[in-house]
């Protein structure tokens, strides 16, 4: 059974931290657990946390009128759910739904924004790591949006 | 070069508008073919369209091709039915590296109507599996009604010695895979970068992407392999039809070490 | 072993290549041109006729002297008899379950090319090695090949656009022929001819020749140091291939676009650019099919179509590959230059678009980056 410091490096973004800062990340973590069909937060509510998802599939939704929620993206083991924490407002751009059991590691964005206003060297190493998983983030979704294998008739 | 008659054994809707034909020789056939070459299928009257392989390698004699319905040719050779006679020239282009990869990992993405070319690997290598390490598909779709081979791909998943995740572009509520592109499958796939070759097919920028994310996760460019393609008109390097720069894709290619063809890639409208 | 021929004499060449079944095609002017045309004697040439060529420009103009091959090239090249615009490949019938496929045998008759100048030589040469020398030999091109007798004739009139110099492709004939003459013109009018193959040395014996004098040899030497003279400096060919693949965004291929038509007459005149296409047909009743190969041009906007889509809709891509694929890549896919330095494009080109200028600019442009 790993402890939650050891857990939270199978993210990119905490993967090659230094031992104490993986310890000090972990206390503002915890594990958590979802049913399928669970949801873990809508779209409009506040956004204080974030996840990592360890086992399971969580679904990012979307409303779209006349189409009904299309699933955008799908989080999977080692990958994060949630980065409105990070900025203001702090409200959920999209609503995450776990489509099977799911085990995640919750984190208290608000306990990581002090930690990191406390030890800006921390704060600088997290938010580099987080940067460069957003820009992979952002690639990705680039991708998707450019509808490859459509039929280019749109 | 003149077409050979074969005919439509069997016809099966893989999506709304792509469809495999089982080809059996009328008389005289062509000559094996090996995973990752194309024959020209030639609809009478009509026209011929360079088309992969799609079948298992090992049953000799029977030629199938999964074809998407895009022009005039593919649309009359997706009307075909059950005893209608097409014409096959080839076969055709290189083969997948199915001999580099023996002893190694074998890395299989597939974006849409990419993973027909490569199911011959696959069904080489399930036929021969004690040759091979890890086999893992990664399979990309616009959306769950356009994947193809959806129960074969869950049949596959179903084995204890294969690793396959799905992945679509777009999705309702009612799929319970994996959204998002296929690139995103790479990192935490289960296979070692250090012994592994890598076989992608899909939109050229799903190529690209794959490959530069394969490289980023530690393969060696010499292990990550692609399959092009261009118009075509003779499949036999006379017509310069299928020129892209330096190659020539239906005499050299049309599978391609990542190392030889991405300069390539980076020039439009080369 | 050197001869000379007397001008007057000539007929006797013919003659004896239509004693051996030979149809003979060589210039001819007509329509303002000299182009090939069926030589029925040596009164066909195109005696004491010369042509004037700048971009977008050929004149044919009167010489003063009478020459019999006093002109460059026209805007004919021999791929009009080795790669007819438009063939027949097979024809198809629905048969017993299958096809009857029957191949098209062409009506082929030994032809003597008179009159091929050392450019046209190589330009031949280079599409032996495309039709005959991959893993796929086209069945036509080789069985219009086979019985060909070629009497190639030295340059002693280059254009203003001929740079065949520049690639090694001329004024002089060197290999690749049955008989090569040089016309010489001081004096009598006469022929250095020289046999480039048994076949060549066969017909030349049977010629009213005498053995070439010490004069012929060096007046014939003359003729085309002469020519090649006046080529110096043409075109720079140092590099061409890596210089193009380096700048393929170069602002002067914008540059070009902005002035090429993508109209294909550059392709339509260089006695090398191959491309061709198919056209299937059926008939009414769905009975029967064929399939014609006709000419193509990389320039034509669907050139480049797949399924919905096109890979190189731009002209600037387009022109880009014709001069990339002539000056570069065919030495990566044939193993040599496409180009031999005749300047057909120059002069059939409506807008003038100069290749040995454009690549110049790109070799400008590229020093001006290097030293900013």
């Amino acid at each position: 059974m790993r402890t939650l410091d050891a857990l939270i490096t199978d993210s990119p973004v905490f993967a090659d931290l230094e031992h104490h800062e993986l310890e000090l990340i972990a206390g503002c973590a915890k594990n958590v657990g979802f049913e399928a069909g669970d949801r873990l937060f809508r779209e409009g509510d506040p956004a204080d946390t974030f996840f990592l998802v360890r086992h399971g599939l969580v679904a990012l939704e979307q409303y779209v009128p006349n189409r009904g929620v299309l699933t955008v993206d799908t989080a999977g083991p080692g990958e994060i759910v949630g980065w409105s924490w990070l900025v203001p407002p702090h409200r959920w751009q999209l609503s995450a739904r776990a489509v099977e059991q799911t085990r995640a590691v919750e984190f208290d964005g608000a306990c990581l924004r002090d930690k990191c206003a406390a030890d800006t060297d921390l704060g600088y190493r997290l938010l580099t790591r987080i940067s460069s998983e957003l820009v992979s983030v952002l690639t990705a979704a680039r991708l998707q949006l450019a509808d490859v294998y459509g039929n280019g008739d749109h | 070069m003149t077409p050979l008659a074969y005919r439509v054994e069997r016809k099966r809707r893989e999506t709304a508008g792509t469809w495999t034909l089982d080809l059996e020789p009328v008389g005289e056939a062509i000559d094996p073919i090996r995973p990752g070459q194309f024959t020209m299928l030639y609809l009478f009257g009509v026209g011929e369209v360079p088309i992969s392989s799609s079948g298992d390698p090992a049953l000799d004699g029977r030629l199938v091709h999964t074809i998407r319905a895009a022009g005039a040719v593919t649309r009359g050779l997706c009307a075909a039915n059950p005893g209608d006679v097409v014409g096959v020239r080839g076969p055709f282009g290189n083969t997948w590296p199915l001999e580099l990869a023996r002893g190694k990992d074998v890395v299989v993405v597939a974006g849409g109507i990419g993973l027909p070319p490569l199911r011959p690997a696959i069904y080489h290598v399930l036929g021969n599996r004690e040759e091979y390490g890890n086999l893992v598909l990664l399979y990309g779709g616009r959306s769950p009604t356009e994947l193809v081979f959806r129960q074969e791909v869950e049949r596959w998943r179903a084995r204890l010695d294969a690793s396959v995740e799905v992945t679509v572009d777009t999705a309702g509520h009612d799929w319970r895979g994996r959204v998002g592109v296929v690139t995103k499958l790479i990192p935490r796939a289960p296979f070692d970068p250090g012994n592994a070759v890598a076989m992608i097919v899909g939109p050229e920028i799903m190529m690209r992407f794959a490959a530069q994310t394969l490289l980023e996760r530690g393969m060696p460019v010499e292990s990550v392999f692609v399959s092009m393609e261009r118009t075509m008109r003779c499949g036999v390097g006379l017509c310069g039809h299928c020129q892209l720069g330096p190659t020539l894709i239906c005499r050299d290619g049309p599978v391609y070490r990542w190392d030889e063809i991405a300069p390539l890639l980076e020039v439009q409208e080369l | 072993m050197a001869e000379t021929l007397a001008a007057a004499d000539l007929d006797a060449l013919l003659d004896a290549l239509r004693g051996r079944g030979y149809r003979i095609v060589g210039p001819v002017l007509a329509d303002g041109t000299i182009g090939h045309g069926e030589l029925s004697s040596a009164a066909d040439l195109p005696a004491g006729w010369t042509d004037e060529q700048g971009p977008a420009s050929y004149r044919v103009a009167p010489r003063d002297d009478d020459a019999l091959f006093g002109y460059a090239v026209g805007p004919q090249s021999w791929k009009g008899e080795l790669l007819p615009a438009r063939v027949r490949l097979w024809q198809a019938r629905r048969e017993n379950g299958g096809l009857a496929v029957e191949e098209e045998q062409p009506d082929i008759e030994p032809t003597a090319f008179v009159g091929v100048r050392p450019c046209e030589l190589a330009a031949i040469a280079i599409q032996d090695e495309v039709f005959l020398g991959g893993r796929f030999v086209d069945r036509d091109y080789a069985a219009r090949r086979a019985d060909v007798f070629l009497v190639a004739v030295d340059c002693g009139s280059p254009s203003e656009l001929c740079f065949c110099t520049s690639l090694g492709t001329g004024p002089g004939a060197s290999e690749g022929f049955d008989l090569a003459l040089t016309e010489l013109l001081e004096g009598e009018h006469r022929f250095l001819v020289r046999a480039g193959s048994p076949a060549g040395e066969a017909v030349l014996a049977e010629l009213p020749t005498r053995p070439a004098s010490r004069d012929d040899v060096d007046a014939a030497g003359l003729v085309t140091a002469t020519a090649a003279r006046a080529m110096d400096g043409r075109f720079d060919a140092d590099g061409v291939h890596d210089l193009l693949l380096r700048n393929l965004e170069s602002p002067v291929w914008d540059e070009v676009a902005s002035r090429c038509l993508t109209c294909g007459n550059c392709t339509l005149v260089c006695p090398t650019c191959f491309c061709t296409h198919v056209e299937d047909t059926s008939s009414l009743d769905g009975a029967r099919a064929g399939r014609e190969r006709v000419w193509d041009t990389c320039f034509s906007v669907r050139y480049a179509e797949m399924h919905g889509g096109n890979t190189r809709p731009s002209p600037r891509a387009r022109y880009r590959q014709w001069l990339t694929h002539k000056l570069a890549t065919w030495e990566d896919q044939f193993g040599t230059s496409g180009c031999v330095g005749c300047g057909r494009c120059i002069a059939w080109c409506p807008v003038g678009i100069d290749i040995r200028a454009e690549v110049a600019a790109i070799r400008a442009e590229e020093d001006i980056h290097a030293h900013a």
